[in-house]
């Protein structure tokens, strides 16, 4: 288990979750610290998602503890929770904006409705983060009229726009292609440096990971199998590590009469 | 072979459901009185349910007027009290037919739209995106939405009621010769104000109905047991959003008729 001390923005401990009876999260334990870039890895269906999920209390824990930014998640009541989460932003996968609004006003959303600012103040910001973004000239269009990668970006402003000190971002790479996705990986850490934040990643994208973690995290089935800096998950002897490290699929030998067996099984 | 869920398996998911549907009521209902208060939301939702139901409920009324007066005109002739023509078609318009047919259109043309809506909103973690940046989906999206269906139920059942009668009146006064004086007068004798008191509430209880039901299937549709979630689970529950709030229309025009008469 890793230590937990009072510097860190997330600690993760004993964490266990089930849907029904099917387990999805065995005993993770998991923390970051200020300024740190932590990934969060492993192949489609491991729990990553779900992991995102429990530490954004989108989903509730009976088992363990969630601390982020010093606040314990499950113990607070919807108000407490709200107010945490204007300290912190999450980028979604499919960026998730609101398609009835153009990208200005999506970005420009959390300010109206959080804060107290201006119109005029709250226009120079959303401008500012759509430069940062390289999205100038983008703020009277639709979402729909916005590319794969132009979307992530504009979900990453929104996220960045009331200046977090926590930033989630669900597969900022996947369905990218290799240059967009390098760039958005340099934008991330340009936000880390401008903005003074620390970020955590969800993504199976390893040239991505190792590109930009100070520490990665490796999920699988559930259960963590390593945390550590990069060249300590580089040099892992374990067999689950390495296989995805060299892409290799995962080799299951299976009888020929065990397979007809299932096959033709009612 | 498949198996057959028990009646007590089907009782125990229809209490589950109508708690969820319960705690999503209140939730809306106490997410009305945290600020901010965003008149343009209210708008928007006012000018889709309100204004642009208008046209559609406009030409159902006319033609249900007419059909109304027509088949009155038909029945009371055979009695010779053609005069009481304006007395049937206001009675009936006020009372049932007014506010159950504009509730029926309004689901068709507005309930469908916002359960598939915000099931898409669902799907696509445009809710989850709420949370995440502080702001209560039930006060960003349903409150409005709840507001507008209990504001403009009523003017939309009004409007029905007043173009049903001048449809009737074309009809009876017009095409059969009726007296206008009778069918204005006998209608003025005989709807009293506590006939349109019974349309005012009842249509107040429609856009409630309505609007909670639409918005609760949409949002609440990653609790769907069935399964279907993408595409399918959106069409899925557009289609009940639509039949029971249907149902639930009819049942509680009985329910509200056999209480106020």
């Amino acid at each position: 288990m890793e230590n937990i001390n009072s510097k860190n923005v997330l600690e993760v401990s004993n964490l266990n979750t089930w849907y029904g009876n099917k387990k999805i999260l065995s005993n993770i334990n998991l923390n970051v610290s200020h300024k740190e870039i932590m990934v969060i890895m492993g192949h489609s269906g491991s729990g990553k998602s779900t992991l995102l999920r429990y530490i954004l209390g989108l989903e509730k824990t009976k088992t363990g503890l969630i601390r982020l930014l010093g606040k314990e998640v499950s113990k607070l009541n919807k108000k407490d929770l709200y107010k945490l989460r204007k300290r912190i932003g999450v980028a979604f996968q499919n960026g998730a904006l609101f398609s009835s609004m153009t990208v200005r006003e999506n970005i420009e959303l959390p300010l109206y409705e959080n804060t107290e600012l201006d119109e005029k103040t709250i226009h120079i910001m959303s401008r500012l983060k759509l430069e940062l973004m390289q999205l100038s000239g983008t703020e009277s269009l639709m979402p729909s009229e916005l590319s794969g990668g132009m979307l992530k970006r504009a979900g990453l402003a929104r996220a960045v726009i009331m200046e977090p000190e926590l930033l989630f971002f669900d597969e900022p790479s996947a369905g990218l292609d290799p240059i967009t996705s390098a760039h958005l990986d340099n934008l991330i850490l340009q936000l880390r440096d401008a903005l003074n934040m620390s970020i955590i990643i969800v993504t199976h994208d390893l040239e991505s990971a190792f590109k930009i973690a100070d520490r990665i995290t490796v999920l699988d089935k559930g259960e963590i199998i390593m945390t550590g800096d990069k060249e300590v998950i580089k040099k892992s002897h374990d067999p689950r590590i390495i296989n995805m490290l060299e892409r290799r699929a995962i080799n299951e030998t299976v009888d020929a009469d065990d397979y007809l067996n299932r096959l033709t099984r009612n | 072979m498949a198996s057959h869920p028990s009646n007590e398996s089907i009782l125990n998911n229809l209490l589950i459901r109508l708690g969820i549907a319960g705690i999503f009521l209140y939730e809306t209902i106490f997410s009305l009185f945290i600020p901010p208060y965003s008149l343009n939301l209210l708008l928007k939702q006012i000018l889709f349910v309100g204004a642009r139901s208008m046209l559609v409920i406009i030409i159902a009324g006319l033609f249900v007027g007419m059909v109304i007066a027509l088949q009155f005109y038909d029945t009371l002739v055979r009695f010779g009290s053609v005069s009481l023509l304006g007395s049937a078609v206001g009675l009936s318009l006020t009372r049932e037919l007014g506010p159950v047919l504009t509730a029926l259109m309004v689901i068709g043309r507005t309930g469908s739209a916002m359960c598939a809506e915000i099931g898409i909103m669902r799907i696509e973690n445009q809710i989850d995106a709420l949370e995440c940046m502080a702001i209560d989906p039930y006060r960003f999206l349903i409150s409005p939405r709840i507001l507008a269906g209990v504001l403009c139920v009523p003017i939309l059942t009004a409007i029905f009621i007043v173009v049903g009668i001048f449809g009737g009146y074309f009809v009876g006064v017009i095409l059969f010769d009726v007296s206008a004086g009778s069918y204005f007068q006998n209608m003025n004798d005989t709807v009293l104000s506590r006939d349109l008191l019974m349309g005012f509430i009842k249509s107040i209880v429609f856009g409630l109905l309505i609007v909670w039901i639409s918005c609760e299937k949409g949002f609440n549709l990653h609790l769907n047991k069935n399964g279907a979630y993408g595409s399918e689970g959106v069409s899925r529950v557009t289609t009940e959003a639509v039949v029971i709030a249907s149902i639930a229309i009819l049942f509680s025009d009985y329910l509200l008729s056999a209480l106020i008469l």
